[in-house]
């Protein structure tokens, strides 16, 4: 699996997702610049780390999603490659199109960092082959616009798609508000575009890969992005 | 001339004006009025420092740089310090603290040292002072968010509530970075021939003599204050990190200088004045905010995010392509010479010339009178076993777990990104954090503290006490401690009374170090905590770093399990002196904390030790506020599970479960372990408490309350 990160000017995530992709699946990662026009020939996968990307003035993610290094970044998800946005990788996702929606300031106003628990609801995707329907795992959460919205009708499209792929709630795995720190709609932590390839998540997967930094559930789901791409023909015709 | 507008005492006038054979010009003298501040020359404190242990077997650079550096062993050293952002903070909440955090950040930087985690102390006032919801709620928000921005998780810090710091609230910021030690950065390597640049953000109006400001009481309508307040820009200060370290890699740098109280001024003249050369510096080249800006601003403004660097002419073009990489203004704007002149120009007039020598030592120190209080013995001698013991312990338990100073603070840290870094093994809310160290085995301990009760009861026992119960944490840990840094928060030193307290606390604390082997490796002061309404109480804040040689040497707290002996270790005579319980109840805060002890320190701190690595306990807890009573609470509520204590002891129950004081910890055992235990601690006092199990915590005699009502206060708060 060959991975590339992209390194806005404030990712701080950045060098985290490299360290747990690689020492997690002991793979070769590159990082590429923002002010690059292209990304390295034979990425796999994409990833756009959590950070502050350009300080979040603005709009958290809006400035990166109008970075030189996006256009390729479409190119590949338009090919039908992988990529993946994690909390403000989410964010650019969403702020270029590449994700419906938009999120908003967390329901407290505040930022908010701890351990969530989390379901996974769709296991029909390159992030989450490896996982059982309905399984619940801990990552943590560090946001301060981690609240996912969409209009009710677009929601709706959503959720008969099988667009949610993770949703916050309670250690059994149980819905109710009180699981959903930052009053995201239907609770949804994380999506995936129609196509399957682009997965957009506020968690961090990328720290809960190591038993010594609290838990490990997150290696799955870095092992699941191998696994798939090892069943290579799977990879154009996603749906 | 009317020096003192310029915070001029007429005796430093004097010196200045015998140095240079004349009088010195307006911008020379408010040069001298922000350098010869309490801020930065330390000129009523720099003999009391002299009494802290600064050496050690594992200190590689104390006091004097921008951070002290330890030794980690196989060459890599962790530069670490704290540093107060006070008055700024009551002023305006959000930025004084944001611009803290930053501050602390550059000072590890400076040493080349990537920042690995941040650690807050905040003191606020009484928790229904409508003040302290506003300052509260700024100060921590202001921390989080320059923190989560720049990437460098808090994990950990010292929050408590008194009605003290109702006008005043305290925040201190602690930073730890890592370094190699064959690739540190030092402020005193300039020789002449090289080139001073400014690297980082323009500079502005914000923050001017903020450092003056920092060194007087606050002013009744401290909104005159405002222009005195630094503006932080955590995206600035990321892509300064990384300019800063791609610099240290690339070995480009002779000399680096956090820009910090005093801005240029204090930066560039303390680079002459340590490395023993002359500068030459044209203001006219300084990137500017405002066009119009007087020579005497650009030397003070405090503007955040920016980095002095000495740089060798050669290496100029490589510097300014990585600093447009990073996209941050970077300037020539002086160079370095033979000599001990210090001067500045401004479109080729000279502005103002001292010699180097004079700005940086020459102030003339002060001792202020020094006084013990009178009322101190009529304190100490008040009867606090002429106390009735509590009536109801369930409910007097449950107000000591409630009480704001005590109960965990989730509503805080919550804010903070605790994990960025993937280094944190144990972040807020635990006794002591830990961090472990990418690719090796050894992980790093830490805790900030602070115990101002007992500092304003007796300062020199509280001093000691503050450094100690940092030391006892690490200890039961399973770290042995390297070093510590300090934050000397204390009112006025006018006054006799209140300069005898920083006095004896400093002695106090020197005790403790020298007694434990913890030198002091750096540390910040911050003096004149007053407003109209009252004067702070003593409050020395502590930050101690300590090494645990690998992940299963590191004891947990809170981890009982069903059938453990829990053993309390260490001497049953606690006071009540200042204790959360006196507090708690309102009453007068009065006697005396108990007297320190360097002996039965370092024994139980070695026995502390040992038991960790022995593996001897499965559960760790040093007492500290609260006393025997809140850590069984604390242990309690974190296992899910109760205990059934029996307390034969025949002092009175009060004091041993709620006195506070001495090297003393709570500890659970697996049975099997209970001979291994004993024989670690045969010699000291150890005494059998009881077993852990069970649904509620009882003690015979006392208190009775279920681990779900436990939890229920504990959690909530």
């Amino acid at each position: 699996m060959r991975t590339s990160v992209v390194i806005f000017p404030g990712s701080n995530c950045d060098q985290d997702v490299i360290h747990s992709v690689r020492d997690t699946l002991g793979c070769e990662v590159n990082a590429v610049w923002h002010r690059e026009e292209r990304i390295p020939e034979g990425t796999d996968l994409v990833i756009l780390p959590g950070g502050f990307s350009y300080g979040d003035y603005l709009r958290s993610g809006a400035i990166a999603a109008r970075s030189p290094v996006m256009g390729a970044v479409r190119e590949h998800a338009e090919r039908g490659a992988l990529v993946l946005g994690i909390c403000n990788g989410f964010q650019i996702l969403t702020e270029s199109r590449l994700l419906p929606g938009v999120l908003l300031p967390n329901k407290t106003l505040s930022f908010i960092c701890r351990s969530c628990f989390l379901s996974v609801e769709n296991t029909e995707t390159p992030f989450t082959c490896l996982f059982e329907k309905g399984q619940v795992v801990q990552f943590p959460i560090a946001h301060g616009d981690g609240l996912f919205f969409l209009p009710a009708d677009e929601l709706e499209d959503l959720e008969n798609r099988g667009g949610t792929v993770f949703r916050y709630v309670s250690p059994r795995g149980d819905g109710g508000d009180e699981w959903n720190p930052n009053g995201s709609v239907n609770n949804i932590a994380g999506i995936v575009n129609p196509q399957g390839n682009v997965l957009g998540l506020m968690p961090h997967p990328e720290r809960a890969c190591e038993a010594i930094l609290g838990g490990e559930d997150g290696r799955l789901f870095w092992r699941s992005v191998a696994s798939f791409l090892e069943k290579g023909s799977r990879r154009h015709g996603l749906q | 001339m009317d020096f003192s507008k310029y915070g001029i005492r007429k005796e430093e006038f004097a010196v200045a004006e015998a140095a240079l054979g004349r009088e010195p010009n307006e911008c020379e003298l408010r040069i001298l009025g922000v350098m010869w501040s309490e801020h930065c020359s330390y000129k009523s404190t720099k003999h009391l420092l002299k009494h802290f242990p600064v050496r050690g077997p594992k200190v590689v650079l104390g006091p004097g740089e921008n951070a002290g550096i330890v030794d980690l062993g196989d060459g890599l050293g962790a530069a670490f310090k704290a540093e107060s952002h006070n008055h700024p903070s009551a002023v305006a909440p959000y930025q004084g603290a944001a611009t803290g955090v930053g501050g602390i950040i550059r000072d590890i930087l400076a040493l080349g040292a990537r920042p690995l985690a941040s650690m807050d102390g905040l003191f606020f006032g009484d928790i229904d002072n409508r003040r302290t919801g506003h300052l509260s709620a700024g100060i921590v928000k202001g921390v989080g968010d320059y923190g989560n921005a720049v990437g460098v998780p808090t994990v950990g810090g010292k929050t408590a509530y008194d009605s003290c710091y109702n006008e005043n609230p305290l925040l201190n910021a602690f930073c730890i970075g890592l370094v190699e030690l064959d690739k540190i950065v030092s402020s005193q390597t300039a020789r002449p021939g090289q080139l001073v640049v400014l690297l980082g953000s323009k500079t502005g109006r914000d923050g001017i003599a903020g450092a003056a400001f920092a060194s007087a009481e606050l002013s009744e309508d401290a909104k005159e204050s405002r222009p005195s307040i630094q503006i932080g820009d955590p995206f600035a200060e990321k892509m300064l990190i990384e300019a800063c370290l791609e610099l240290k890699e690339k070995n480009l740098i002779v000399s680096m200088q956090d820009m910090g109280a005093a801005g240029i001024t204090s930066s560039s003249s303390e680079v002459a004045a340590k490395s023993g050369v002359g500068m030459k510096l044209h203001f006219d080249r300084v990137p500017l905010r405002a066009a119009d800006m007087e020579p005497w601003e650009i030397a003070l403004s405090e503007s955040q995010e920016r980095m002095l660097l000495i740089i060798d002419p050669e290496h100029m073009e490589d510097v300014s392509s990585v600093a447009r990489k990073w996209e941050l203004d970077c300037a020539v704007i002086g160079e370095t010479e033979e000599g001990d002149d210090y001067s500045i120009f401004f479109h080729g007039e000279k502005v103002a010339s001292l010699p180097v020598s004079l700005i940086g030592d020459r102030c003339p120190p002060i001792h202020w009178p020094s006084e013990r209080p009178a009322d101190f013995e009529t304190r100490w001698n008040f009867d606090l076993d002429g106390l009735t013991a509590p009536g109801d312990w369930n409910t007097t338990l449950l107000s000591l777990l409630g009480n704001p100073s005590m109960s965990p603070k989730h509503w805080i840290f919550d804010q903070y990104d605790s994990m960025v870094q993937l280094n944190t093994v144990r972040g807020p809310g635990h006794p002591v954090s830990v961090l472990r160290i990418k690719g090796r085995d050894s992980l790093i301990a830490l805790v900030f503290d602070a115990d101002p009760w007992k500092c304003g009861l007796d300062p020199f026992r509280g001093g000691a006490e503050t450094v100690a119960r940092t030391v006892r944490a690490l200890s039961v840990a399973g770290a042995e401690p390297l070093g510590l840094t300090d934050c000397l928060n204390f009112p006025s030193p006018e006054v006799p009374g209140q300069y005898w307290a920083l006095e004896e606390c400093i002695k106090g604390m020197a005790a403790a170090c020298e007694a434990l082997g913890c030198p002091v490796v750096s540390g910040n002061v911050s003096l004149y905590n007053e407003t109209k309404s009252g004067a702070i109480l003593p409050t020395p804040v502590v930050g101690t770093v300590g090494l645990i040689p690998s992940p299963e040497d590191c004891l947990p707290s809170g981890a009982w399990e069903e059938g453990d002996v829990l053993f309390l270790v260490g001497p049953c005579n606690a006071s009540l002196a200042g204790s959360l319980y006196i507090r708690s109840l309102g009453l007068p805060e009065s006697g005396r904390p108990l007297e320190f002890s360097g002996e039965a320190e370092k024994d139980f701190s070695e026995r502390a030790v040992g038991t960790a690595r022995a593996k001897a306990a499965r559960s760790g807890r040093a007492l500290a506020g609260g006393g025997l009573a809140a850590a069984l609470a604390k242990d309690s509520a974190e296992s899910g599970l109760g205990a059934r204590i029996t307390l034969g002891i025949p002092t009175r129950k009060d004091v041993v479960l709620f006195g506070e004081g001495g090297a003393r910890a709570l500890y659970a055992v697996p049975m099997a372990r209970v001979p291994l235990f004993k024989v670690i601690w045969s010699g000291y006092p150890c005494l059998e408490l009881g077993r852990a199990g069970g649904d509620s915590l009882s003690v015979e005699g006392a208190f009775s309350l279920t681990v779900a009502r436990i939890q229920e206060i504990w959690r909530n708060n």
